[in-house]
């Protein structure tokens, strides 16, 4: 992480910083399965969208609740591991 | 002369769809089932400004057209006019919360294209304006097409203009011309959030104030301490503002028991109405309070957004035995009754992971095993204080419900590593906004749920009290003869021929061979089925009454009480359960395999029980 560290790495929403906005930069549909999949779009989970780690259910494992758009939605973490965001700076 | 026309409510779930139901219907509104799904139908009747009027039903949440639990397939299949025993709506009023504009907007595009005549609802309106939204109702029309209502349900305002809007819907037809091709999720979702900016005259950040009790209530120390008060209060709540109402219920059945006895002249007619219809029903009616004080903590909790809180933070626990968060809701009302819980699970998503919740459903300690275990205990259990400020008997109870509590988790662990086997489910919700309850759509929902059950308690239950009464009434004793009543009945017989010998190798007598067999009406009846066994034996009926405690003290051994017991814990006694569980799954498959477990378990755990205690002397 040393070598360029003004540069933002792109990282899963599963590991992103509590109350780090980002953008969804993709998602790996290919990892979740159809119903899982379906139900992300419809709660507005799109490459472009606002993304930000509310709260994590407890350290280690656990549901994380998240904002996106003006909704808060709670993702198991395996799910929330295929969505990949680019953080934002500030 | 043509039916009043037929408008359906849809929305994305957490719209205020209901409250907007509410406001349109007031107390004209009836709950029902659709014929072939156990999805509950709610339709009432408003008039429009001139006095005509107007069907409306109420359709489940969905977050699209696509269904993805048995709730949103209903959503669909009516407003295409596939759904058996319902006609294609006239029209439909589709409900957005104006807070969440890109979002719902999605599933009302899909909804207009259908070509039905559609007004928009701008719902929670006020609530967005606190959050900071400022929106052009005009905008939202002129780019969706059709009219928009901003309306604000919990306050019944915009209802008028509504009812006006639809009015003319309806007179004028369609607007628009139904869209064949199927636009896919991610385009359908674009155009939705590029109208949401074009209807969004200026925003603001989100508020912050959901997000700082969310702070607290997802906490992983203090949410989980949160929670743990709140189920407290409430189950203390359950158990102690229900003792009145229930003793003056008791004491109202008794009464009109008494009552039948002395206005009619013995007969098999009079026995039937006091001892099987008015004893049975009363025996189930008794439960109402209990059932109404957790609705109302439950309705409560789901009503102020809390409940989703409770399923996240509950989500990891469950999750270890392959179950979802959503599982949570189901089994805490399986602790006032299996019923209204089994048909909460209809909100998971995942047929097996529903399926495994409605299997273990019965095993949460429900409010009609507390008279059997609170006799028991109290007649066998010494009352002795065993730490500071706790006394053998109450650990006793509290370790009857973790003994529940761990089996169904156990229960649920195995199922779904062999019957209900499958992919885990997932653990997807959106959390709602934090609201104030409204007090109207608590007493509402509070009303149905009491209409359900008492129902169902004049229905069902009255059935099969009425044949256990016809099985433990004939055939009669023939005058002069010493054999008692009981043992001469046909459920005397089974109980004695075939029962007994079941259960004797777990420590089960001859009276609880008798009892078992009504108490499969409902397990409280089991109480009842001692108490008449010993008064029915003993001549003296008053003396009877009294002795039921020195009864059980002297035919029954510690070892015996144990059994007795366990056998509560897991055993299916319920026909309610049984019944619900049939129409929940479609058949009697999973109904008969609950069954089976749960007899079988009841079997070792009650037999284990016993033959541990003998063996150490009990």
């Amino acid at each position: 992480m040393d070598m360029c560290p003004r540069v933002m790495i792109p990282v899963s929403l599963e590991s992103l910083p509590r109350r780090q906005r980002a953008t969804v930069a993709a998602i790996d549909w290919d990892r979740l399965a159809v119903p899982e999949a379906r139900r992300l779009r419809e709660l507005g989970f799109d490459e472009g969208v606002r993304v930000e780690v509310l709260h994590r259910a407890r350290l280690g494992s656990g549901p994380i609740a998240c904002r996106i758009g003006r909704m808060t939605v709670a993702l198991r973490r395996a799910v929330a591991g295929a969505i990949h965001v680019a953080p934002l700076a500030g | 002369m043509n039916p009043a026309p037929l408008v359906a409510l849809v929305g994305n779930p957490n719209s205020g769809k209901s409250a907007l139901f509410n406001a349109l219907t007031g107390a004209r509104q009836k709950v029902g089932n659709y014929p072939g799904v156990t999805v509950e139908r709610h339709a009432g009747r408003t008039t429009f400004a001139d006095g005509r009027p107007v069907e409306l039903i109420d359709l489940p949440g969905a977050y699209s057209l696509e269904p993805s639990s048995p709730d949103e397939r209903v959503t669909r299949d009516v407003i295409t006019g596939t759904q058996a025993g319902e006609r294609l709506p006239d029209a439909l009023i589709v409900v957005v919360d104006a807070a969440n504009l890109d979002n719902h907007l999605r599933f009302t595009l899909q909804l207009i294209a259908l070509g039905l005549p559609v007004v928009v609802a701008l719902n929670m309106i006020d609530l967005a304006t606190r959050d900071g939204l400022t929106l052009d109702p005009a905008a939202l029309e002129r780019e969706l097409g059709v009219p928009v209502v901003p309306t604000v349900a919990v306050r019944r305002r915009g209802i008028d203009e509504l009812k006006a809007a639809l009015s003319d819907a309806i007179r004028r037809g369609a607007t628009v011309v139904p869209h064949s091709g199927h636009d896919d999720v991610a385009t359908l979702q674009r155009r939705a959030r590029a109208i949401s900016v074009a209807a969004t005259v200026s925003e603001t950040p989100v508020r912050r104030w959901t997000h700082a009790l969310d702070a607290v209530a997802l906490h992983p120390v203090f949410g989980v301490l949160l929670l743990a008060a709140i189920l407290f209060v409430m189950f203390q709540a359950v158990f102690a503002w229900a003792q009145a109402p229930m003793d003056a219920i008791s004491a109202g059945f008794t009464w009109l028991g008494a009552a039948v006895t002395h206005a009619f002249p013995a007969s098999i007619f009079r026995s039937l109405v006091v001892d099987g219809i008015i004893a049975g029903v009363g025996a189930v009616v008794v439960f109402l309070p209990q059932i109404l004080i957790l609705f109302f903590f439950i309705l409560l909790l789901e009503a102020s957004g809390y409940m989703v809180r409770a399923a996240f933070l509950m989500d990891r626990i469950m999750a270890a035995v392959g179950l979802s968060g959503r599982a949570f809701i189901p089994l805490l009302s399986s602790f006032a009754c299996a019923v209204p819980g089994i048909m909460a699970t209809r909100t998971i998503e995942d047929e097996k992971d529903r399926l495994t919740t409605i299997l273990i459903a019965p095993l949460m300690t429900c409010s009609a095993r507390l008279p059997v275990y609170t006799l028991i205990i109290g007649a066998l259990i010494p009352n002795r204080q065993v730490l500071p400020f706790v006394g053998l008997q109450g650990l006793v109870m509290f370790a009857l419900y973790v003994m529940g509590i761990v089996g169904a988790f156990v229960v649920a662990l195995v199922l779904r590593r062999t019957v209900t086997k499958g992919a885990s489910s997932g653990f997807m919700m959106e959390m709602p906004k934090y609201q104030w309850p409204r007090a109207r759509d608590i007493v509402l929902g509070l009303w149905t749920r009491a209409v359900i059950f008492l129902k169902r308690a004049g229905t069902i239950i009255a059935t099969t009290t009425v044949i256990l009464w016809a099985l433990l009434s004939f055939p009669q004793v023939p005058a002069g003869s010493h054999v008692s009543p009981v043992d001469y009945s046909i459920a005397g017989r089974i109980a004695n021929n075939v029962i007994e010998p079941i259960v004797r190798p777990i420590g089960f007598n001859r009276d609880i061979s008798l009892a078992l067999l009504p108490a499969m009406a409902a397990r409280e009846v089991a109480v009842a089925a001692i108490g008449t066994v010993y008064s029915v034996d003993n001549p003296d009926s008053d003396a009877g009454n009294r002795a039921i405690l020195d009864n059980l003290r002297h035919r029954w051994s510690l070892a015996t009480a144990l059994a007795f017991l366990m056998w509560f814990v897991f055993a299916p006694q319920c026909i309610s359960t049984i019944a619900i569980t049939r129409r929940e799954t479609n058949g009697w498959r999973w109904p008969a395999f609950m069954v089976g477990y749960l007899f079988a378990l009841a079997y070792i755990a009650a037999g284990a029980t016993y033959w541990v205690a003998t063996a150490s002397g009990l």
